[in-house]
């Protein structure tokens, strides 16, 4: 085998996402951007929303979204238990605008329905979304 | 002509009830779809943290969770997962027996147990056998929600931090295909070591942000799954023994028609002849 690779299985409670080779793996832990590489030494970290990118065995690159969850990392199998996952293609532009507006709203007049601390996860959900989905773009673009 | 009246009537209460009970396959087999499916898509996220806490059991890590001790049993708790209907064969009743052995063998050794129930069949059954019901949920119908499993799950749950009960163990019907269901009894705390084979040298995770929330959050979680993913199961095969029991109810209600049918049959074919035969010889005595 010419590049070497690590099985990565990405799971969310309602779906398995992906599962196979991938050569690495970034992705929006709780202190920050990571990177891993296959020979990792054994990690565990929690995920904030953000994003998932991965490079598969045949090179392509794949993009995901993640609105939190565990990664646990071994040195020849990575798996990412998520809350919710959606595949970068998937996501819905208008949905993701509409929820950072109203986010932004709530955040600006403190509305007895959503208290300052859930519009601020839901801000950061939805800017998350949006990277993502700029990110899938810009892919397709080039 | 009043003959077999009564078997008549047999007849026709027999045929309701097969109607009744073909009616229930057909609902059985609709929603049993349904439940694998549901089972299906929940079980890649417990499969793959069973395999993370697998890892972890095998680690030698910084900070012991008290899930990962193992401490002398002086009592042991169960969670039961059973249907909130009956009419689904022997599928509790196997389930029950299944405690019921594992609790006299503790019971042998001077262990005492106390019991969850999530389901109505278990809560009445339990409180037949044990007075130690720490727990129950019924009624949750066709789509289980995990909300509903929390609070009885977070009962035994704080019981094991306490110290009350010394090991925890979850029993479902496992479903292995439309004909089979298989009780089975998983040990949830403290964490069963993995059986894969051993590493040698003794390694660590690196942790982000510390060692405690992590594992915190994520034997919850574990556990939270494995319960959910137990109730899932537990439905798809509810309604698959159930979709089994009303075929094999509606197949004797058929059989049962055609004997009495025959019988029917029979004894009006013989008023018949008893009548030819007195009306013959009537008119011979003429």
């Amino acid at each position: 085998m010419a590049v070497s690779t690590v099985h990565l299985d990405v799971v969310s409670a309602e779906d398995k996402l992906f599962s196979g080779d991938v050569r690495s793996i970034t992705v929006t832990a709780a202190e920050g951007e990571m990177g891993i590489l296959p020979k990792h030494t054994p990690l565990l970290t929690a995920l904030k929303p953000g994003m998932i990118r991965l490079v598969t065995d045949s090179g392509d690159e794949e993009l995901f979204y993640v609105a939190g969850g565990i990664m646990e990392v071994q040195p020849d199998v990575v798996t990412i238990l998520s809350d919710t996952a959606v595949r970068g293609g998937d996501l819905d532009e208008q949905a993701i605008e509409l929820s950072i507006k109203e986010a932004r709203e709530a955040i600006a007049h403190s509305s007895p329905d959503m208290s300052y601390a859930e519009a601020a996860a839901e801000l950061s959900r939805a800017i998350a979304q949006l990277r993502v989905l700029q990110q899938v773009r810009k892919k397709r673009g080039k | 002509m009043a003959v077999g009246k009564e078997i008549k009537t047999q007849i026709g209460s027999i045929n309701n009830t097969q109607k009744i009970t073909s009616a229930m396959e057909m609902v059985a087999a609709s929603k049993m779809r349904k439940a694998q499916d549901q089972m299906a898509s929940s079980r890649p996220y417990a499969d793959a943290i069973r395999e993370v806490i697998g890892h972890i059991a095998q680690g030698d890590l910084e900070y012991q969770h008290p899930w990962m001790v193992e401490r002398e049993v002086k009592r042991v708790g169960y969670i039961v997962i059973s249907t909130d209907r009956g009419l689904c064969g022997g599928l509790n009743s196997n389930e029950f027996r299944m405690v019921l052995r594992d609790v006299q063998e503790w019971k042998e050794k001077g262990v005492d147990v106390s019991f969850a129930a999530i389901g109505s069949k278990a809560t009445s059954f339990l409180k037949r056998v044990s007075s130690n019901i720490e727990s129950q949920t019924s009624g949750l119908g066709d789509k289980p929600a995990l909300n509903d499993l929390i609070g009885t799950v977070s009962v035994m749950l704080n019981a094991f931090d306490s110290g009350e009960i010394d090991r925890l163990y979850l029993v479902y019907n496992k479903f292995v295909n439309t004909m089979t269901q298989q009780p089975v009894l998983n040990q949830l705390l403290p964490l069963p070591k993995s059986e894969t084979a051993k590493r040698s040298h003794a390694w660590d995770y690196l942790y982000e942000p510390d060692a405690k929330t992590l594992l915190d959050t994520l034997l919850r979680r574990f556990i939270e799954s494995q319960v959910y993913q137990g109730s899932v199961e537990n439905l798809a095969s509810e309604q698959a023994a159930r979709m089994v029991a009303m075929k094999a109810a509606t197949d004797n209600a058929g059989e049962l028609i055609d004997e009495l049918q025959l019988i029917y049959n029979k004894a009006r074919q013989a008023a018949i002849t008893q009548e030819i035969s007195e009306i013959v010889s009537g008119a011979g005595a003429v």
